[in-house]
């Protein structure tokens, strides 16, 4: 039997049975949607999350000075003045270890003309921008030689940009932290939320030896809060780790059993635990949603079913005019398989349609990718030949004689 | 057996019900050559109807042979039986059994869907054979749109779409009126005269019965007339 004429067949037996036609595609409709849009959410909030680590800069570590003991007393990570921008610089010469930023900060209130706005500052070397992957959209970064000299000028972020300066451009423009004038020199780039939901555009960076020097003046000279390190790739991730650990050790004259008076994390890590975290409620709610279109499969098992009862004598018929088992089977699964895939293409539809409305309605993100709407046409396709298959063999093993003499 | 469309020999049919086994055909010799014209006739259950049945390889002998055109069916296979049916038998019943949802052009088109021909020939091929049969006007129609005897006559045209040599009709004018009856029963036999299709017709009634050339009779499962139909005039006095 020609393809063709088998269409034309399938065509005529479902479009003489709408409703029943479209209540089957509907289950498969509802499947397809469930699975492309449950996907779509999933897929944005893994893409947030993945946004947010990129955001972070990659391969990062975060090494932060040691706690206080006094009396029994410990405090927290950090409290102790163990760290220094000198310990940053050497790091700076392992083979592992790509990019360093010591980071001196504290908070400060920042006025501009009539504005005032509260912020956090950080006083670092200009390989930060390197290490957080950040760039400067407008003006320049600070340079080496600020930090030599501990100029006072700043970098602003784009929320204390917004919160200051109207519509003037800041560059150029001077600010007052603290009190004291700083010249804008540049403008960050949006970076957005970090992992914990924290806004990092609102932030300022200035040269460390003016934080240290001019800002938040320390009693211990040099002293930086923490640094960041960034490592020379994934793989050198683990040998960063043991050379930064080393290499403090030795130069803060640690003996083999006395603790470190510093932490090493690999951030890099936690983010790929949120982000694991991320992908398993994205399968999660696929599979969920997997759950309804196998259950739109079922229904159209159930109605292809009723469809060959029903149709006993027209297979009689058919039989006696020479079709053989298997032009009756192709044409039974060819109904099967069409409804599917009609349901699918609209379940797609759906799918997306349902997606745009969540990403516009509730302001979430969604990716819809290609391979989620090819995948769930494949797996319609396989649902319609599946569920499709015992019906159709029914109707082409019916004796024909049984099948003629049907009431 | 070479210029026999239907060659039977020894055939056997028995049900097996709760009741226990009933024979209901007891060993059928019939030849029919080809070119006849033989009318089957009989009281209800003498199993003419499941011998029309076995002819049309719709059911099968539990014993003995059954040849057409020479070749013993008993031995092919479903695919094979599917291409004779297809090929050299065409059937007209009582009850017409058209597609309902189909129009008459697609019904008599249906065989057609089964020997692999393309869509444009089908269409001339069910046309020519609509317009043979009168209905030339009437091919878009569906079924029910149609009179007892224009859809016995789509029936007979499906019948002949793939140019058989045989034609099985069981009881073709059990629904219809006398006139039409006449109708379909002068179709059938300028078929089998101008045409030369060997036809088997089962009916209850003598005045179908003498339209054919040769009458056998069924009781109870076995043959007790083989002979000349009844004479025309039951025909000229109904």
């Amino acid at each position: 039997m020609m393809f063709f004429s088998m269409q034309r067949q399938a065509w005529h037996a479902m479009s003489a049975n709408r409703l029943r036609t479209f209540l089957t595609m509907l289950g498969m409709m509802i499947g397809v949607g469930a699975v492309v849009l449950m996907l779509a959410i999933g897929q944005g909030a893994q893409y947030m999350v993945e946004q947010s680590i990129s955001s972070m800069g990659s391969n990062l570590f975060m090494i932060l000075s040691g706690g206080t003991t006094s009396g029994g007393v410990r405090t927290s990570t950090g409290a102790a003045p163990t760290l220094t921008a000198e310990d940053a610089q050497a790091m700076t010469d392992l083979p592992s270890i790509a990019a360093v930023a010591p980071m001196a900060s504290g908070s400060a209130q920042i006025i501009y003309g009539a504005n005032n706005w509260a912020t956090q500052v950080y006083g670092t070397t200009p390989s930060f921008l390197i290490v957080r992957d950040w760039n400067v959209s407008s003006g320049y970064p600070f340079t080496d030689s600020d930090v030599r000299s501990a100029t006072r000028v700043a970098l602003l972020g784009q929320t204390v940009v917004a919160n200051l300066f109207n519509d003037e451009d800041p560059v150029g423009k001077t600010i007052r932290i603290r009190n004291s004038p700083y010249l804008v020199v540049g403008v960050l780039d949006i970076k957005g939320q970090s992992l914990d939901g924290r806004d990092q555009d609102d932030t300022i960076l200035v040269p460390v030896t003016t934080a240290q020097r001019k800002l938040f003046g320390s009693q211990f000279r040099g002293s930086v809060r923490m640094i960041m390190a960034q490592a020379t790739s994934a793989q050198a991730m683990n040998k960063a780790e043991r050379d930064l650990n080393d290499l403090l050790r030795q130069r803060h004259h640690l003996s083999e059993n006395t603790e470190s008076d510093f932490t090493v994390r690999n951030l890099t890590a936690l983010a790929e635990a949120t982000a694991q975290t991320t992908r398993i409620m994205s399968m999660m709610l696929g599979a969920i949603a997997s759950i309804s279109l196998l259950v739109g499969g079922i229904g159209i098992m159930n109605i292809m079913l009723v469809s060959v009862t029903e149709r006993t004598r027209e297979i009689g018929i058919r039989i006696a005019v020479g079709a053989r088992a298997l032009d009756i089977l192709l044409q039974f699964l060819l109904e099967a398989v069409i409804i599917s895939i009609v349901g699918c293409l609209v379940g797609a539809i759906l799918g997306v349609g349902g997606a745009w409305l969540v990403n516009k309605l509730m302001d979430t993100p969604v990716v819809i990718t290609a391979w989620s709407i090819v995948m769930s046409f494949l797996v319609a396709a396989a649902i319609g030949i599946f569920f499709g298959f015992y019906p159709a063999r029914k109707a082409a093993n019916l004796k024909p004689i049984d099948a003629l003499r049907y009431q | 057996m070479p210029g026999h469309v239907i060659h039977t020999e020894h055939l056997f049919k028995q049900y097996e019900t709760a009741a226990g086994i009933s024979p209901v055909l007891k060993g059928i010799n019939l030849t029919v050559a080809r070119g006849e014209f033989v009318a089957i006739m009989g009281p209800s259950g003498s199993g003419k109807s499941t011998f029309m049945n076995i002819l049309g390889c719709l059911d099968t002998a539990t014993s003995g042979h059954y040849y057409v055109n020479g070749q013993d069916v008993t031995v092919l296979d479903r695919n094979q039986l599917a291409h004779l049916r297809n090929k050299f038998i065409g059937f007209v019943f009582q009850g017409y059994n058209l597609l309902p949802r189909l129009s008459a052009r697609d019904n008599v088109s249906l065989p057609l869907v089964y020997s692999g021909a393309s869509v444009p020939e089908m269409r001339t091929r069910a046309q020519e054979l609509l317009e043979k049969m009168g209905l030339g006007q009437f091919s878009d129609f569906l079924p029910n749109q149609m009179s007892g005897g224009q859809q016995q006559r789509v029936a007979i045209a499906r019948a002949l779409v793939n140019q058989p040599s045989l034609i099985l009709a069981d009881e073709p004018t059990g629904n219809l009126d006398t006139a039409t009856s006449y109708e379909i029963m002068d179709i059938l036999t300028k078929l089998n005269e101008s045409d030369s299709i060997t036809i088997v017709l089962v009916t209850h009634e003598p005045d179908i019965a003498s339209y054919a050339k040769r009458l056998v009779r069924f009781v109870d499962g076995q043959i007790v007339y083989d002979g000349a139909p009844p004479p025309r005039k039951a025909r000229e006095a109904a």
